[in-house]
């Protein structure tokens, strides 16, 4: 083994192989062979360490010093300063966003502060596609002990006691899943895995699945002695191919080191298992469909009972479990249940990662403790939204993508957990965050989600089918300036009888967004449709720029923006729009920087300082 | 690899005990080179890697060593301060590669600070 003096984690999940981390890993290893430094510093490729906004990133250990947007050009300087030098360089740390003070270290930095890493315990510690590194970090320790000290009611038990709850979005007891179909008596069990993650704004399983890959199939081989499986199969959907490609690389390891196949740590257990690339039909996420795509038939949820654990793949009893709620069965194994139920509250216990994006200054993914109000997520952690000096706010988060709601800012202070999340009418879903400031239509937003499910709809139901068409047709007239008194009702009504008349949980969960959408901003539907004015100018044809003479400084930022040459107007004297020109790309609106520009109902021919009096 | 037994999982964790340590923290002594301009110049890069070599060889797991930049007294480099968990720090001056080989024997090692090449015992203060 060669001894390390630093090690430079460069972080080589999927946002930051985008931004060039290879060409980094690269550029860092030629730079320290030229200063002679190889033999001391070693470097590492790790997955995802969360700060996806912020790629590339690099965590030098053993200093824990945190760099972050590092460019091809900064590496010479990274490397005789602080390598060599042992000066830590500044420019390339995290800043505050307030003060501008670099923030060394990473533990400090109030994005890492908020978290509790369990579930992403490993990231920014091991190399993914080196088993060695996992074992090193109490990696099939679990297993052997399962495997080889406890019975399979053991295992159950613990997890059953723990309370852990399925983290891809539902929430059902894992250990009640596991011991329902422990109790089948079948010649043949499935243990799955659902990778299929197709939610727009998550990528937690993603992440997981690239950056630890070995906690995943280490909670299966748990869970296959458990109910008594010798067979598996993760289902990722083919869009992964970095998650393919490193579980790939730790199922291979995993049969090399016999922890995988015949008579793992020679127990007498056997587990096969193998991946199923799925095409990425959002609809195989349901469990039912997901069986029947890897039987190779087309994916469409059946009527349940029976349930999966009772005939699941090829009619066999199978369990079905979450990327997470995997990952998370090692440690409740080696730690015990009350470990687990330390973190979390009574009824959602341990933690939960999220993905949060959108309109947030630190996208990225994140593990928090459940129970956690959403103000801590969005303010501390995530740091509020971006552009406040211009007025921007935060206005509201959708959880749980196109099945879950959205939550408005009155509501922030609710603490995220499984029963609170879903009394706001959303879900916690498998843990996407996307994040809406005030410069966000609400019916727009709902007709995007809309557009998904109506999509995504595999068409069995047609309620689901038809419904979730006519939903978006009428979403469409709304944002058109088509709507018409009686729409927002006829929504409603249509969304409960979708939720009433369909089989699996897409069409169940599709009306969610609307619903929560004329929830929480029903005033935003009503004048979309009665005053014919969008007011946050996102549905062209619902609305008027126009500039607030009294504000504007005459700068011509506005006139060099528009695409169209709708502006006028002398400089330092207050300009004007040719409504006849405008094309309402908004560009103005953006671009302005003293709020100047003001958004009137459609075809409004009146003052524009009318319309800021009242 | 061959197929592993729950002994070779212990073993593999084991080995790896150096690297973990670097990156979770726990270790027992922390060496600091100093590496500004000044310390290069006089031969630090010197004792860097005679460190280097003696930790390798020595096997310890529980020893990290890192750099820092010119410790104020060019004069004396080249410099590395030792710093045993809850001891004050050393610091020691005029280093070349068999007094760091010394150094860590008797000091990270066993425990005893070698006072002759010792400038100082503590740290500076700070305000």
């Amino acid at each position: 083994m060669p001894k390390y003096r630093a090690s430079l984690m460069v972080c080589a999940g999927a946002g930051c192989e985008a931004c060039g981390c290879i060409k980094i890993k690269n550029a860092l290893i030629e730079e320290l062979k030229k200063r002679a430094l190889e033999k001391e510093i070693g470097v590492v490729l790790t997955g995802c360490m969360g700060p996806c906004q912020n790629a590339p990133i690099i965590l030098v250990y053993p200093e824990k010093i945190f760099y972050q947007k590092v460019k091809l050009e900064d590496i010479p300087l990274l490397v005789e300063e602080h390598f060599l030098k042992g000066r830590p360089v500044e420019r390339l740390m995290y800043q505050e966003s307030e003060t501008k003070i670099a923030v060394p270290v990473m533990g400090n930095i109030p994005f890492f502060k908020h978290q509790v890493l369990r579930v992403l315990r490993n990231k920014g510690m091991i190399d993914p596609e080196k088993i060695e590194e996992y074992i090193a970090r109490d990696g099939y320790q679990a297993t052997a002990q399962a495997l080889l000290e406890m019975t399979p009611e053991e295992i159950t038990k613990v997890v059953k006691d723990s309370e852990i709850r399925g983290r891809g979005g539902a929430g059902f007891p894992t250990g009640v899943k596991w011991e329902s179909c422990a109790k089948m008596a079948a010649d043949q069990k499935y243990m799955c895995c659902n990778g299929d993650e197709g939610d727009p704004g998550a990528f937690m399983d993603r992440a997981l699945m690239e950056s630890d890959p070995h906690a995943i199939i280490e909670g299966m081989i748990i869970g296959a002695k458990a109910i008594g499986s010798t067979k598996g199969y993760i289902y990722v959907r083919a869009e992964y191919p970095l998650a393919i490609h490193r579980l790939k690389i730790a199922i291979d390891q995993a049969y090399e080191a016999g922890l995988l196949g015949k008579n793992i740590l020679d127990s007498g257990t056997d587990f096969d298992l193998e991946i199923y690339q799925g095409a990425g039909a959002f609809v195989c996420g349901e469990s039912t469909a997901l069986m029947f795509s890897i039987e190779g038939k087309r994916g469409m949820p059946r009527l349940t009972p029976p349930r999966s654990t009772e005939a699941g793949l090829w009619g066999k009893p199978t369990v079905l479990n979450n990327v997470e709620t995997l990952a998370c069965v090692p440690q409740i194994i080696l730690k015990g249940a009350d470990w687990f139920k330390s973190m979390g509250t009574e009824k959602s216990t341990g933690t939960k990662v999220f993905s949060l994006s959108g309109a947030i200054n630190n996208a990225g993914l994140v593990e928090v403790p459940m129970g956690i109000p959403l103000r801590t997520i969005i303010y501390d952690i995530g740091g509020g939204v971006p552009g406040a000096k211009r007025g921007r706010k935060f206005k509201a988060v959708q959880m749980g993508g196109p099945s879950g709601g959205c939550i408005p800012e009155s509501l922030i202070d609710t603490p995220v957990t499984y029963e609170d999340i879903e009394k706001t009418g959303a879900i916690m879903g498998s843990g996407g965050m996307v994040f809406m400031d005030n410069t966000t239509c609400m019916v727009d937003m709902a007709k995007f989600f809309l557009e998904f499910t109506t999509d995504e709809s595999c068409g069995k139901c047609p309620p689901c089918r038809i419904g979730t068409k006519i939903m978006l047709d009428l979403l469409t007239a709304i944002t058109g300036g088509r709507g018409k008194e009686g729409d927002i009702e006829t929504l409603e009504e249509l969304s409960h009888d979708i939720i009433d008349g369909s089989l699996c949980g897409l069409g169940q969960s599709a009306p969610n967004p609307v619903l929560t959408t004329i929830r929480y901003f029903r005033d935003e539907y009503e004048s979309h449709i009665k005053d014919k004015w969008c007011k946050v100018g996102v549905c062209r044809n619902l609305c008027t720029f126009l500039i607030n003479p009294e504000v504007c400084t005459g700068c011509g930022a506005c006139m060099r923006a528009c695409p169209s040459k709708a502006i006028i107007g002398e400089k330092k004297k207050p300009h004007k729009i040719i409504q006849e020109a405008c094309v309402q790309c908004k560009s103005c609106y953006n671009t302005c920087k003293f709020n100047s520009i003001i958004i009137g109902p459609a075809q409004y021919k009146g003052e524009p300082v009318a319309l800021v009096k009242s | 690899m061959t197929r592993l037994t729950i002994d070779d999982l212990k073993k593999i964790k084991e080995k790896h005990k150096a690297t973990f340590t670097l990156r979770e923290g726990g270790y027992r002594a922390k060496i600091t080179v100093h590496m500004g301009t000044c310390g290069i110049a006089a031969g630090a890069r010197e004792v860097m890697t005679a460190l280097m070599d003696e930790i390798a060889q020595a096997n310890v797991e529980d020893v990290i060593v890192t750099t820092s930049g010119c410790a104020g007294l060019c004069s004396r480099e080249p410099m590395a301060t030792v710093e045993i968990v809850n001891h004050p720090p050393v610091k020691y001056v005029e280093l070349n590669k068999n007094k760091i080989k010394e150094i860590f024997k008797e000091h990270v090692l066993n425990g005893n600070v070698i006072e002759k090449y010792a400038m100082v015992i503590g740290s500076e203060t700070t305000y």
